[in-house]
């Protein structure tokens, strides 16, 4: 049976992880691919590092960064932030990024979708949608959640499996940061309606949430940040609880 | 151990490079004939489309070189796709190393995704050139096809229907999953393709 995803999501700015990392035992808790490693030992079953790094020098950056993940990493990742074109995703996929996730690009010009699907392959492409619940409807965000639009969630993820996404990351940003567990009742609709697998993200605060967002949210793959970084939810032990509870999970 | 990596517009195939290199191997990148006929062993790696990546292949013709190898060979995930008669996907005449056909999952119930992304188990046949250390283990796949279970599948995962997770004709090996991002197990199964020994041919 496929087993559900546990995905740590890692934030990077100008190659170092950013946003509170509390490790004990790390020689360098700001280092992605030391991190990145430590979580793939303990049982995580894909990496997602979001570059935040605004300045020009990102991309030589980035690339470097994505080189020495996929020499010291053996589970698949994929790498977001700022990517805009065919061309930028290339430089990563030959840097070794097994996915790329795109955003605000996407929207801003939905054709990337397919040029990326075209060239790489459907495999290769995550659309993420940041998300919020406003006066009874579900608007996509954009750059990070700053800019509203008048795009409907489930339209939006419906466009982007038919022009090739390979699966969709929905961040709720009703409930992200609320530690007060993901939005099942969206997240079960995107589930029942696209074919393409979905990956949960924003409210995890204990295991439970997965187990709900598995259960209830019919989520493919559920993502986290802090409660990993912070050692709040420790992943072997959250995969061991939901082994015990009939989840499918590598162990 | 000289190890070619088909290098031909077909993906990810840096990661199979840095797979090889956590395990102590230098493979070489390459799409040169000469190159990939004097290696040991060989990796047909690939993630993509069937049908433009055949015409990949063709273009760079190594359609020709690929079948005649007589070193182990491993097809990995659309590597192991080509390797096959024929595709369903946009209906390709493969390289008809393997006589398998690839098809389409279809799944019966809404709840079922295609493509088949993520981790799940494969089961081995004993005494195959992957069970070395290996028996019900979870590897990581993503795909939309895959190879009916047939008479060269030595091992299998269940998804939508039992499928072939990996295959072997004579020196010809081959999983439809990527050993190069499936954590220790897929270590290990590089390392047994590795450690397999030349197989004469005649």
């Amino acid at each position: 049976m496929l087993a559900k995803r546990i995905i740590p999501c890692l934030d990077i700015k100008d190659g170092r992880t950013v946003k509170g990392v509390n490790f004990v035992g790390l020689r360098d808790a700001g280092d992605p691919v030391e991190l990145g490693k430590l979580y793939s030992q303990q049982g995580a079953d894909e990496l997602v590092f979001l570059d935040i790094t605004a300045t020009v020098d990102k991309r030589k950056t980035l690339s470097d960064l994505v080189k020495k993940i996929a020499k010291n990493i053996n589970i698949p990742f994929t790498v977001g932030g700022g990517i805009r074109s065919v061309e930028d995703a290339n430089v990563l996929l030959q840097s070794g990024a097994d996915k790329i996730s795109v955003n605000s690009a996407a929207v801003r010009d939905p054709q990337l979708i397919n040029g990326l699907a075209e060239n790489f392959g459907s495999q290769f492409v995550v659309v993420a949608i940041d998300a919020k619940l406003f006066e009874g409807e579900w608007k996509v965000h954009l750059n990070g959640g700053r800019i509203p639009t008048e795009l409907n969630l489930l339209d939006w993820a419906k466009e982007c499996e038919s022009r090739g996404a390979g699966e969709i990351l929905f961040t709720s940003m009703n409930n992200d940061g609320t530690k007060k567990g993901f939005e099942n009742e969206m997240l079960a609709k995107l589930s029942n309606q696209l074919s393409i697998p979905i990956i949960a993200s924003g409210g995890a605060g204990s295991m439970e949430h997965f187990y709900d967002v598995f259960t209830e949210g019919k989520a493919d793959a559920g993502l986290a940040a802090s409660i990993f970084h912070f050692k709040e939810i420790e992943i072997l032990d959250l995969k061991r609880y939901l082994n015990k509870k009939g989840i499918p999970v590598r162990v | 151990m000289k190890v070619a990596i088909i290098d031909y517009n077909a993906g990810n195939v840096q990661s199979v490079k840095f797979a090889l290199e956590r395990l102590g191997l230098n493979g070489i990148l390459t799409n040169n004939s000469e190159e990939i006929l004097s290696a040991d062993k060989v990796i047909f790696p690939g993630v993509g489309e069937a049908n433009s990546t055949m015409k990949h292949l063709r273009k760079l013709g190594l359609e020709k070189v690929i079948p005649n190898l007589k070193q182990p060979v491993l097809g990995v995930c659309l590597g192991m796709q080509l390797m096959c008669s024929h595709s369903e996907e946009n209906d390709t005449d493969c390289l008809n190393i393997i006589p398998q056909k690839v098809i389409r999952f279809r799944p019966n119930s809404q709840e079922i995704k295609v493509p088949h992304v993520g981790w799940n188990k494969i089961l081995v046949k004993n005494d195959s050139w992957i069970s070395e250390n290996i028996s019900e283990e979870y590897v990581y796949f993503v795909h939309s096809y895959f190879v009916e279970v047939g008479d060269f599948t030595i091992a299998t995962t269940d998804y939508v229907q039992p499928f072939s997770a990996a295959l072997q004709k004579d020196n010809f090996y081959a999983t439809q999953f990527h050993p190069e991002k499936s954590g220790s197990v897929g270590e290990q199964i590089l390392k047994n393709f590795l450690n397999i020994k030349q197989i004469k041919t005649t």
